[in-house]
This record gives C-alpha cells, structure tokens and sequence, in this order.
C-alpha cells in the first residue's frame, strides 16, 4: 500500500528558502507571486493492505522523524 | 578529568574537540562511536559539529536515534556536562535535550567567519570560567543556524536565564547587523531548564589556540574542567 505525506513549515516560522524562489519567479517574469512555502513530500511504500493501519503507521512516523513538531506540521494521505 | 567525544558517521570536528580537550587543556580524552552504548567513563560529554548521518531529512534528525544518544540522555539526567557544538547543537534540539528547532540562515548563505559571541550567563559547567558579558571570537561555519522556538518557549528561555551566548559586535552591543543567521533574540548558544546540557553554533574547540586565529575558545572546555576540580560533577 502508498501513501504520502506532506511536511510543511508552520506559518509562524520563516522559511529563508520558500522566499529566494519567491524572488526567483518574480525575476523570471511571474509577478503575480506573491509568497512561496517549500516543504517536503514522503512516498512510502507499506507492507499493510489497510488503510486504517496504514494511517496510523504513518502519523507515529511523521511524529517520530519526518516532521519535527516544533517548527513543521504533516499530513498523511493514504492511496487505494 | 575525562571528556568522552561522540562521532557521528559525518561529524568532522570531532578531532578538534578531542584535540582541545587533551592536547591544549591536557585533559583525558576519548572518541566515542555513535554505536556504542557506554559513555566510556565522562565526565563531561561533547557532541561535535559536522553533517552527522549528511544532515540528511533535517540536520541532527537521525543522529538523535544513534544508540549512544540513549547513554548521553541518561548522562544529562543525571545532572552529567553535555556541550552541543554546531551540529551538535541541532542534535541536542532534534533529542529534546534543549528547547527549540534550526531552520535555514535568513539569508540562505552558509556563514563561515570569526564572529563576537558575548556570554551572558556564567553558570553553567561550560561558561563558569568566563566573565559575565566577555566577548569571545569564535568560528562559526554553519547553513542553518537560524534558532527558532515558539514564543512562549522564548520567554521561557529568556526569564530562566537560559539563553547562553549571544551573536554582538566586538563592544557587546546586539542588533540585527551583527546577528549573522536570523536567530531570534541573536541567540548563539542555550541551556536547559537544569543547566548542565549546553548548546552552542560557533566552534569554541577550533579557537583553542593563537595559532587557529583566536584562543578565546579555549575557556568554554578551561569552565568544564573548573566545574570539575571545583567537585560540581552532581551525577558522580
């Protein structure tokens, strides 16, 4: 079973990088830029056929390492 | 007294360390694989700085399930001297041994110079040897030492005093100029709520010496061998 998961920086938090490509597109012609966020994005292939499991397989990861709660939130999706 | 120096697979200033601590200060010293379960008899440990695991995911994310981190908790809890240096700093941040997360530098470079570091706080085993308000030159070489913590874990740190070292010019004074990353309130280097685990960016072990550019570094290891001789090792 796949699944994804998506860790972003909180608003709260400044994200240096999210910015330069801001100023990057506004440079090549795209001002209607107006803020760019970068994040992350997991693919992760499970031995588990049920998404329930899955689901919470995947937040005990994201919790434990792929996301760090003080500065970054995550979402999980499950794919059938 | 006996400093235990962790590596890490990617630490690269683990040598400098070892070398401060028993060369310069003629201390006992030992390197220490991440492997490893047993502190080697510390009494004081160092996580050193470098790319530990290639900062892989964010930096010190996976160096904090090393199975030595489990022996440098128990250590900390016992009241044990831990210093975090640089990569060692973001380790301590990832384990929870300190309040507080790295994020990128504002300004996206990789920032590597001799920059002013003025001590703020004088008690603890890694600034008891410095004089309140000294200003070190130290080096930092770091691309994301941006400190960042939510702001009640901010006025947390700010009201317990435990906000170590911070980034000034040469005359003490801090603002945003002399701030080289974006870390909030310029902060360099922390402590946690008990004292004994300390976190730092600039490299206080690679200014040991004249020679390197600058020796001022050399009274942050000089503190933990006074807390020593002083009998203030409380996990013994």
């Amino acid at each position: 079973m796949k699944a994804r998961v998506y860790v972003t920086l909180k608003p709260s938090v400044f994200d240096p990088q999210g910015r330069v490509v801001a100023d990057a597109l506004v440079t090549l012609g795209y001002q209607d830029v107006k803020d760019v966020r970068q994040g992350k994005f997991f693919e992760v292939e499970l031995e588990t056929t049920d998404a329930a499991t899955a689901n919470l397989r995947l937040t005990e990861m994201a919790d434990k390492l792929l996301a760090n709660p003080v500065i970054e939130s995550y979402r999980v999706e499950v794919l059938q | 007294m006996k400093f235990s120096v962790v590596v890490f697979p990617g630490s690269n200033s683990d040598y400098d360390a070892f070398y401060a601590a028993s060369r310069v200060l003629g201390e006992d010293a030992e390197l220490v694989w991440h492997m490893d379960t047993d502190l080697k008899g510390a009494d004081a440990v160092i996580l050193p700085g470098g790319f530990a695991h290639g900062d892989y995911l964010r930096t010190g994310a996976i160096a904090r399930f090393s199975p030595i981190m489990g022996a440098v908790k128990a250590f900390a809890e016992r009241g044990g001297p831990v210093l975090g240096i640089c990569n060692g700093f973001q380790v301590l941040l990832e384990a929870g041994l300190l309040p507080g997360a790295m994020v990128r530098n504002d300004r996206i470079k990789f920032v590597s110079r001799i920059v002013p570091v003025r001590v703020d706080q004088t008690d603890t085993p890694f600034t008891m040897a410095c004089a309140s308000k000294q200003v070190l030159h130290l080096p930092i070489a770091h691309g994301e030492g941006n400190y960042y913590a939510p702001p009640d874990v901010l006025e947390q740190l700010e009201a317990g005093r435990q906000v170590i070292f911070r980034y000034t010019d040469a005359a003490c004074n801090v603002a945003p100029d002399f701030n080289p990353n974006g870390s909030l309130n310029s902060i360099a280097g922390i402590c946690n709520r008990e004292r004994n685990v300390v976190g730092l960016m600039p490299h206080p072990e690679r200014a040991s010496e004249a020679a390197l550019g600058s020796a001022d570094g050399r009274v942050v290891l000089a503190s933990a061998v006074r807390w020593a001789a002083e009998g203030m090792l409380r996990h013994a």
